[in-house]
């Protein structure tokens, strides 16, 4: 079994990717007008934002491949791949606190239905692994863990829906730049930020998954050539095994 | 339908007699009650605020009694009788959702009353039409989310955990658009109709949230 | 929109910098965090690879002394067959 195909080659491009994405936010994309240099961090909490966004319905698509073959690597899929979501959901929510706070003044506003929403998201898939760890069968541990991922992604959708919607004639968005006013270096800008994030996200994916199997196989290899004894035992996890 | 109908009857007739979890959830809701009457320091309350303690409260009590749902199929084998009976898997679901439903309808018989009696400024006649539309959907979401996510959580080790963190903010939609929509019928003055912009969107999450799980019930209950 | 977005003053940029350096330093932070973490495993898979093989090669070509157990057993075995 060869672990992480292409990986270098992906690695390399998103490495690219990343180095230009900052010079352009460093030197070429233009100063706004309002926000001034504070704006430069929306090139990084948005992307962050979308990417784990994608990733958590990436790993409810995932978990749908695995209800349907019961084949497990799926569920490892769809593990990383939520795993992977939630850190950058992390980063995601830290980068727009600090942009509120550089330009409201608070670490939070309630305002913006974005990052509400958004922590409501983070809420629902922080329990994922509480939930994983604590079904010790790991054959049923991987179903459950499928069937939650595939309604808190299609929760994703509907969650932004509803809070735009409770949000938005009282307070309208202030901390997003929507496409349509956005001149175009800025587009530029945010673009090749956004596939250089995509990018980071799909590596780190492969890797994590890479790694999981080569364990895997490395202790399937131990149990083969030295019996049973030589294994240390595994215990209760959250991960697929 | 008839296994629905089945296992519906059973969970009745199994609740009047043992009288397990509507008595705690009425209790329940009457002390939360009390509890906002000293929480908010008023005697009165309408509006949004009335809303909110109202949506609060019932989400609450409809996290109590889903918690109880399955317990007894878990600890007596009903969920392997189950499963040898050759019958549709979906139907317990059905049953066991439908069976929420009629505990919060019930429930709310109690608990709205006493809501006015305690807490709502407001007189609660005229506004009655436009609440029961607001609860009736907000119920299904509950009976619905509740039913998943007391499915998932009955084989867990921290099953009163597990469910409570799951379910809250999956339900949060439709908990924003049923405190939104009471707070329009509840509103001080002039009972408002429910806007119909919340009760679509309660609607629509009730049929997403039913269709989602009525697909993915079958591999709950795979052993 | 923009009107909207005036309400947010524009920071000079010796106060606007710590924060947008803050942000960009989150996220290679956990970059970095990440890395580090994964080093560390695949330093613990590479030890385990060479225990496998240390040990895979003692039971293919085995020294004098385990060879003798050896015998010693299967005769103890025929004995007991």
């Amino acid at each position: 079994m060869s672990y992480g195909r292409g990986l270098r080659v992906l690695s390399f491009v998103t490495i690219a990717t990343i180095t230009l994405a900052l010079a352009l936010v460093f030197f070429y994309a233009p100063l706004d007008v309002n926000q001034g240099f504070i704006q430069k961090i929306f090139y990084i909490h948005v992307p962050l934002a979308i990417t784990a966004l994608c990733g958590f319905v990436f790993g409810g698509l995932l978990a749908i491949g695995h209800l349907r073959t019961g084949d497990r690597k799926w569920d490892l899929r769809s593990y990383v791949a939520i795993h992977m979501a939630l850190i950058f959901g992390v980063a995601g929510l830290i980068t727009g606190s600090i942009w509120a706070k550089a330009s409201w003044g608070h670490w939070w506003v309630w305002s913006d239905p974005t990052l509400v929403s958004f922590l409501i998201v983070m809420l629902l898939f922080a329990t994922y692994q509480p939930l994983r760890f604590s079904i010790e069968d790991p054959e049923r541990q991987a179903r459950y863990a499928s069937v939650f991922a595939i309604v808190a992604g299609a929760f994703v959708p509907l969650n932004f829906i509803a809070v735009r919607m409770a949000q938005g004639f009282v307070h309208p968005r202030v901390l997003t730049l929507t496409g349509g006013h956005l001149p175009g270096s800025m587009g530029l800008t945010f673009a090749i930020s956004l596939i250089g994030i995509a990018l980071l996200y799909t590596t780190l994916w492969k890797y994590e998954i890479a790694a999981k199997q080569a364990r895997m196989q490395l202790r399937r290899l131990r149990r083969a050539a030295l019996g049973e004894d030589a294994l240390r035992p595994l215990g209760r996890s959250a991960a697929p095994s | 339908m008839r296994p629905v109908l089945a296992v519906l009857r059973k969970d009745l007739r199994l609740e009047l007699r043992t009288f397990e979890t509507l008595p705690a959830m009425v209790l329940f809701s009457v002390s939360t009650f009390v509890i906002f009457h000293f929480a908010l320091a008023r005697s009165t309350i309408s509006g949004q605020l009335a809303a909110g303690v109202l949506t609060v409260t019932l989400l609450f009590a409809a996290l109590l009694g889903s918690g109880r749902l399955f317990v007894a199929e878990r600890e007596q084998g009903g969920f392997d009788a189950f499963l040898l009976a050759p019958v549709d898997r979906t139907s317990l679901l059905l049953a066991k959702a439908a069976a929420m439903f009629l505990f919060l309808a019930v429930l709310e018989v109690v608990a709205v009353p006493a809501f006015a009696l305690l807490l709502l400024g407001p007189s609660l006649g005229p506004r009655l039409p436009g609440l029961i539309a607001v609860l009736a959907l907000a119920d299904l979401a509950l009976a619905v989310i509740g039913t998943l996510v007391s499915a998932i959580a009955i084989h867990t080790r921290a099953r009163d955990m597990i469910s409570p963190i799951i379910g809250l903010p999956l339900l949060l939609p439709a908990l924003i658009a049923t405190a939104r929509a009471a707070a329009v019928v509840l509103a001080p003055h002039a009972a408002g109709t429910p806007p119909g912009r919340w009760l679509l969107i309660l609607a629509l999450y009730d049929v997403v949230f039913a269709l989602l799980s009525y697909a993915v019930f079958d591999f709950l209950l795979e052993d | 929109m923009t009107s909207v977005l005036a309400a947010a003053p524009a920071l000079p940029l010796h106060t606007a910098g710590p924060y947008v350096a803050a942000a960009y330093i989150v996220f290679v932070a956990l970059i970095l965090i990440y890395v580090a973490i994964m080093a560390r495993k695949l330093t613990r898979t590479q030890r385990e690879l060479r225990e496998l093989r240390r040990n895979l090669e003692v039971k293919e070509d085995p020294e004098p002394s385990v060879h003798e157990t050896s015998q010693r057993s299967e005769r103890a075995q025929e004995r007991i067959a």
